[in-house]
């Protein structure tokens, strides 16, 4: 299934997908592989709902990073010793497995980074600063997350093109109208977000890549949300880049991936100096390394790689239909009990949408609801999410947001309904 | 519900929150500042009218949780008329309420009112909302600058 696919059916889901593909998925077995989940706070179970911020690591990931560090760990690509060669293989193990993770057509597509962030400055600094000049212009959604708001605004201060931003409806979806109508012969890079970490909502990517090719335009997606809940392939969507972090997705911080399309990589100029990125070195001329190794200066995360593996392997290992039902199923009920608390307003309510609840709640402030309903054990976000512009735009300062993953339940839900129970308490 | 969370939501606390006292814009303030809690988006403009040494008048405005409203309330409440060096050493007693707690009753000296603010310090976390007002006071006094963080 395409990413696109599974897009209509996570749209289309509320109601209609088959109870029978969410109850194929045994969601005690998939917390089983959580030992956190077993945590108590406050005396009280853990009721993680907030994945969205990271997610939880399962023991899998755990245990592969663990082993590469106790039996496997060396520095890659340059000793000539058996654990050199461990650790290489290893690595570049991992590399293979991001490949098949996108559906990457190369290997060499595949940038180990820190995460989506600087996956996003890779790209502003490296293919925006050679392509981009004055007069262009960036087009980016009112949707976007610090991450993909700043980097560009810090190129178009640098070269002196100008930011545009697409606007969105008050349910949170693209104005997909307006989007194409921001896009012209001056728009060299468009930088959209898969899933939008405060809404939820799951942007037409397919359709925005087109947009956006008729134009000239490059398209950078911003995959930190979608890569735990949509099954991805960059070749279908067409985009140019694709960007996430491994910590979203059940493996480790400090580790994530730039995909980018073999012949733009190939034509960019390098983003970081230093070793592994070349081919030899001179005071008068330094030959650099082939992709995507030119990015990739200095030694690498390299147990963070194996443990971004072992995530995709534990990603891939659940049937995705039935994880994306039983996600479904979970968001839908969380959207359904939530629409009954007295006094509470969902922000975010895109028909294609995936894995958040925010809301606000008359009179309380979104901290002052995380407080209480951490003393019962219920972890949610509140604040901005790093998504300033998007408040002022939702007229909002601030949102409490619920953000599921693989191994949420309906019972988490009821935990959070029941907490927010005190809260109506405490401020009546 | 946790006695901490009671502490913490005392009724003084919840009644400033949702009726903050001074909660206006003074067009005679001689001194303004704007304070900002950038990791939760918390943010308030804190106006002081000083004659002679003396805060004659003090309001504020903003958006943020019910602690740093109420704080920034209670604070407003607490000033008035009060001197400029008699309004910093207030501030050195409630940071000392807001990290330390009570410590028996030798904290509470002194602060009035303020002692609402008496169960924060259990909450690590949310001990910047309650000092937010206060470190946009000292700004606006000292004159540091127009902007001031938590962070």
């Amino acid at each position: 299934m395409t990413a696109v696919q599974s897009v209509t059916s996570l749209g289309l889901a509320h109601g209609q997908v088959g109870r029978n593909d969410a109850a194929d998925f045994d969601v005690e077995r998939v917390r089983q592989n959580f030992p956190i989940l077993r945590e108590k706070v406050y005396g009280k179970p853990l009721v993680y709902l907030d994945s969205a911020a990271t997610s939880q690591k399962p023991q899998g990931v755990i245990d592969a990073m663990s082993r590469f560090l106790l039996k496997e760990n060396a520095n890659v690509h340059r000793g000539v010793h058996y654990l050199a060669e461990r650790a290489t293989e290893a690595y570049e193990g991992a590399r293979a497995k991001a490949q098949r993770f996108l559906n990457a057509e190369h290997v060499h597509e595949i940038v180990f980074v820190r995460g989506a962030t600087e996956a996003i400055n890779l790209v502003a600094q490296s293919y925006g600063k050679k392509h981009v000049g004055e007069e262009d212009e960036v087009l980016i959604t009112a949707m976007e997350h610090h991450s993909n708001i700043v980097p560009w605004q810090m190129l178009c201060e640098q070269t002196g093109a100008r930011l545009r931003v697409a606007p969105i409806n008050d349910d949170g979806e693209l104005l997909l109208d307006e989007f194409e109508r921001l896009i012209g012969p001056k728009t060299r890079l468009v930088a959209v977000t898969h899933v939008s970490n405060v809404l939820g909502t799951i942007n037409p990517i397919r359709r925005i890549v087109e947009m956006a090719h008729a134009q000239g335009a490059r398209v950078l997606v911003d995959g930190a949300q979608a890569v735990p809940h949509l099954k991805i392939d960059v070749q279908a969507l067409g985009c140019d880049f694709y960007v996430f972090s491994g910590h979203k997705m059940y493996g480790p911080t400090g580790i994530g991936v730039l995909y980018g399309r073999s012949e733009l990589l190939e034509e960019m100029p390098p983003y970081q100096g230093g070793g592994d990125m070349i081919l030899s070195v001179s005071f008068e001329k330094t030959v650099y390394n082939a992709l995507p190794y030119k990015f990739e200066a200095g030694t690498p995360n390299m147990a963070g790689a194996v443990g971004l593996g072992a995530a995709i392997d534990f990603l891939t290992g659940l049937e995705h239909e039935a994880l994306a039902a039983h996600e479904e199923d979970v968001l839908a009920y969380g959207t359904r009990m939530l629409s009954a608390v007295p006094g509470l307003r969902l922000i975010g309510t895109a028909h294609a949408k995936a894995s958040v609840l925010s809301f606000v709640l008359d009179g309380v402030h979104p901290h002052d609801i995380g407080t209480i309903l951490d003393r019962e054990g219920v972890a949610i976000r509140a604040g901005h999410h790093c998504a300033q512009p998007l408040m002022r735009r939702l007229g909002v300062p601030a949102t409490a947001r619920a953000s599921l993953g693989c191994y949420s339940t309906r019972r988490d839900i009821d935990a959070l309904v029941a907490s927010l129970g005190q809260v109506r308490e405490l401020f009546q | 519900m946790s006695s901490e969370l009671r502490d913490l939501y005392q009724e003084v606390i919840i009644d400033h929150a949702k009726h903050p006292r001074n909660f206006v814009k003074l067009e005679d303030a001689t001194c303004t500042a704007e304070g900002f809690n950038p990791l939760c988006g918390d943010q308030l403009t804190l106006y002081v009218k000083l004659a002679e040494g003396v805060i004659e008048d003090i309001a504020f405005q903003g958006d943020g949780c019910a602690i740093s409203k109420a704080s920034a309330s209670l604070m407003t409440t607490a000033l008035k008329g009060k001197k400029q060096e008699e309004a910093l050493a207030l501030f050195g007693r409630v940071h000392a309420l807001l990290t330390e707690g009570p410590k028996g009753e030798g904290n509470l000296e002194g602060v009035g009112k303020l002692a609402a603010l008496s169960g924060i310090w259990e909450f690590p976390l949310r001990v910047k909302c309650a000092t937010l007002a206060w470190h946009t006071l000292r700004n606006a006094l000292e004159g540091t600058g127009p902007r001031i963080s938590t962070e």
